[in-house]
C-alpha cells in the first residue's frame, strides 16, 4: 500500500479546494440560502405543513442533500479531468500507484470537501430554520454515504469525458433534473398514483428520503431501502472504475 | 560486461487509430550509462519511453527493469524511475515546493525537505520555491518538471527532449546536472534534437526511425565506424582532369578544376593522407590551402535516416 501517494493526492486535491474556495464553498452556500429564502421563508409560509414538519423545514434535508450530490460531483469529476486535460495525469499514471490508491485519493478528497460543504450548508439552514435532528449518527452515515457515492460517480464521469461539455453533460442533463423531481421540494405522496411510481425509479428519492427520515422521523420509503439503494449504486460506480483502470479506459493510450 | 538495467524486446505499440508507431523494437539499456535516443519526429522516442514509464500501453512485447516486468511488476519498476516529460505538462497554480513534495509522495516516499531543497538549489529553483508555476519561464517550468523526476531519488531517468525551450547557459548547467547523476550512479535515457548534446554527453546512441531501432552502438565506435573525414585542397592551377595517377583514392574534382576533395574512411587515414601528399608532390599538382573535416554525429544521422528512403 503506497499510503504517501494516497496522503500526496488528498493534500494536492485539498489544497485545491482552498485555491478555490469562492466557487468551492461560497457558490454553493449562496446558492442554498436563496433557496431557503424563496421556498423557505416566503413560499413555505404559505404551504401546509408536510406529515407534521414546517415546509421550511421539510426542505432542508433535501437542499442539503441537493448540494452534496452537485458538489461531490463536480469535484470528483474535475479533480480527475483537469490533470487528464492539462496533461499532468502522466507523473501519476507513471508512478508506482494501484487504480485503488489514485481512486482513494481522489474520491477521498472530493467526499471530505462534499461533507465539509453539507455540514455548514446544515449550518446556515438553521440559521434561517432552527431545527432538531433526530438521528444525528444516522444523519452523519447518509452524509457520508451519499458524498462518497457521488464522487466515485464524479470520478467516472471525470475519466469518461474528454471535454469540458462532456463534464457537464450527466450532471445537468441526468443529476439535476432526478434531483429537483427527487423529493426535495414535495412528499411523492403528494403526486398522483402513476407519478408516484415513476418517481420510485429515481434513485435521489430514496437518498432524500433517508436523509429526511434521520432528521424528522418521516420518510416516503423505509430509510433501509434508501441505504440499501445508495450503497447499491455505490458499488456499480466502483464496478466501472473497475473496469475503466483494468483496461486504461480513456487514461492511457 | 554491464548489467542490463531495461531490456526490452519484441515491443509492439499500435495505436487506437490502428497505426504502428513500434515495430518490434529490441533495445537494452546498461546500468549507470548515459542513453541517447535520437530519431526524427515521430520516430516513436516517446511512445517507446512511455511504454517504459508506464503512460503508454503496450500492443506487444515485454519491458524488463532490472529483471521486472514492467506491468506485472510496476510497483517495484516505476519507484526506481523518473520521467521529465516532452511537454510542459504541469498545474500552473502549484507552488513548485508543494508540487515537488507531491512528486516525491506520490512515488511513495516519506517526506525528505533536505532532498527537495538540495533538488531545488542544484536546479537553480530555490530562490522560486513559493511561486506559482505559471509565474514562471518556459525554461524554468522544464527545470521544475525536472525537480519532480528527481524528488524521489530515482536511479533510472528518462528524459524526453529535456533541452528544448532551454537557453545556452541554462542548458550547459543542465547537463553539467546530468553528468553529476551519472557519477553518483544515476542510468540516463535521453532524446535530443540537438545532436552535438548526444555526441558531447552520450555513453551510446541509439536511432530510431519509423518505430524501428536502425542502430544502437558506442558512441566512440560509431563515430570511428562511421565518420568520414574529408580533405580538401585548394589548387594552385586548375587541373582539366583528374590524374589517372589519383584513380585509386576516393577522390573529386570541384570547384572547376580548383578543388580536389578526397574522402577517407576513418580506419587508416593517417597513412593514406601521408602517402596522398607524397603522391600529390610527385605529380606536381600544387596547392595553396586545404582544410580537413570530420563528420559530425549529425551527418551520420542524417544519412542513416535518409538512406532507407534513398
Ligand atoms: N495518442 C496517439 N494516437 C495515435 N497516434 C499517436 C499517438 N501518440 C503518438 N502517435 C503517433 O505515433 C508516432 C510516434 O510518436 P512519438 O510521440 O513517439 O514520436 P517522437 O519520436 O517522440 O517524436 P518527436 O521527436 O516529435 O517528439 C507518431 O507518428 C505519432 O503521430
Ligand atoms: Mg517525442
Amino acid at each position: 500500500m503506497n499510503v504517501y501517494a494516497i496522503r500526496a493526492i488528498y493534500r494536492q486535491e485539498m489544497y485545491r479546494m482552498w485555491r478555490t474556495v469562492l466557487g468551492s464553498i461560497f457558490t454553493p452556500v449562496i446558492t442554498t440560502s436563496l433557496y431557503f429564502v424563496v421556498f423557505g421563508a416566503a413560499i413555505g409560509s404559505r404551504m401546509q405543513p408536510i406529515d407534521g414538519v414546517h415546509y421550511a423545514n421539510f426542505i432542508v434535508p433535501g437542499l442539503i442533500m441537493m448540494q452534496l450530490l452537485t458538489q461531490g460531483i463536480f469535484n470528483a469529476s474535475f479533480g480527475i479531468h483537469m490533470p487528464k486535460f492539462n496533461g499532468t495525469i502522466y507523473e501519476v499514471l507513471s508512478a508506482p500507484v494501484s487504480p485503488i490508491e489514485i481512486l482513494v485519493g481522489y474520491v477521498g478528497a472530493a467526499a471530505t470537501k462534499a461533507v465539509i460543504l453539507g455540514l455548514i450548508i446544515m449550518g446556515v439552514a438553521w440559521a434561517f430554520v432552527p431545527f432538531h435532528i433526530l438521528h444525528p449518527f444516522v444523519m452523519l452515515a447518509f452524509l457520508v454515504v451519499t458524498a462518497l457515492t457521488f464522487s466515485l460517480f464524479g470520478f467516472a464521469i471525470g475519466i469518461w469525458a474528454d471535454g469540458f461539455d462532456k463534464l457537464q453533460v450527466i450532471p445537468t442533463m441526468i443529476v439535476m433534473p432526478l434531483t429537483f423531481l427527487g423529493g426535495t421540494f414535495y412528499s411523492i405522496n403528494m403526486l398522483p398514483g402513476f407519478w408516484r411510481t415513476v418517481a420510485l425509479f429515481n434513485p435521489i428519492v430514496y437518498l432524500v428520503n433517508g436523509f429526511r427520515w434521520s432528521f424528522y422521523g418521516i420518510a416516503d420509503v423505509t430509510p433501509l431501502i434508501s441505504l440499501a439503494f445508495t450503497g447499491g449504486f455505490m458499488l456499480i460506480c466502483l464496478a466501472v472504475i473497475y473496469w475503466m483502470f483494468r483496461t486504461g479506459y480513456k487514461l492511457k493510450v | 560486461m554491464t548489467q542490463p538495467i531495461i531490456s526490452i524486446s519484441g515491443l509492439e505499440k499500435a495505436y487506437g487509430n490502428g497505426f504502428r508507431a513500434l515495430k518490434g523494437v529490441d533495445l537494452e539499456i546498461r546500468k549507470g550509462e548515459i542513453f541517447a535516443l535520437l530519431g526524427p519526429n515521430g520516430a516513436g522516442k516517446t511512445t517507446l519511453i512511455g511504454i517504459v514509464c508506464g503512460t503508454v500501453t503496450p500492443t506487444g512485447g515485454q519491458v524488463l527493469v532490472d529483471g521486472k516486468d514492467v506491468i506485472r511488476d510496476y510497483r517495484a519498476t516505476r519507484g526506481r524511475i523518473g520521467l521529465v516529460p516532452q511537454e510542459l505538462s504541469i498545474d500552473g497554480f502549484e507552488r513548485v515546493y508543494s508540487t515537488v513534495r507531491f512528486s516525491r509522495g506520490l512515488f511513495g516516499k516519506p517526506p525528505n525537505p533536505d532532498h527537495i531543497e538540495k533538488v531545488l538549489k542544484d536546479l537553480a529553483l530555490w530562490d522560486k520555491k513559493d511561486n506559482q508555476v505559471r509565474m514562471l519561464s518556459g525554461g524554468m517550468k522544464r527545470r521544475v518538471l525536472i525537480a519532480k523526476a528527481l524528488a524521489h531519488e530515482p536511479d533510472i531517468l528518462f528524459l524526453d527532449e529535456p533541452t528544448a525551450g532551454v537557453d545556452v547557459e541554462l542548458r550547459r548547467d543542465m547537463w553539467e546536472m546530468i553528468r553529476r547523476l551519472r557519477e553518483a550512479g544515476t542510468t540516463i535515457i535521453l532524446t535530443t534534437h540537438y545532436l552535438e548534446e548526444a555526441e558531447d554527453m552520450a555513453d551510446r546512441v541509439g536511432v530510431i526511425n519509423k518505430g524501428e531501432i536502425v542502430l544502437v552502438e558506442d558512441k566512440q565506435a560509431l563515430m570511428s565506424k562511421l565518420g568520414r573525414r574529408q580533405l580538401s585542397l585548394q589548387l594552385a592551377k586548375p587541373l582539366d582532369a583528374l590524374p589517372e595517377a589519383l584513380k585509386g583514392w576516393s577522390v573529386d574534382l570541384n570547384g572547376g578544376g580548383n578543388e580536389l576533395v578526397f574522402n577517407f574512411d576513418s580506419a587508416s587515414e593517417h597513412a593514406d593522407i601521408a602517402a596522398l601528399l607524397r603522391r600529390l608532390g610527385e605529380l606536381g599538382i600544387d596547392f595553396k590551402d586545404l582544410h580537413t573535416r570530420e563528420s559530425s554525429l549529425e551527418d551520420i544521422f542524417v544519412d542513416l535516416i535518409r538512406a532507407p528512403a534513398a
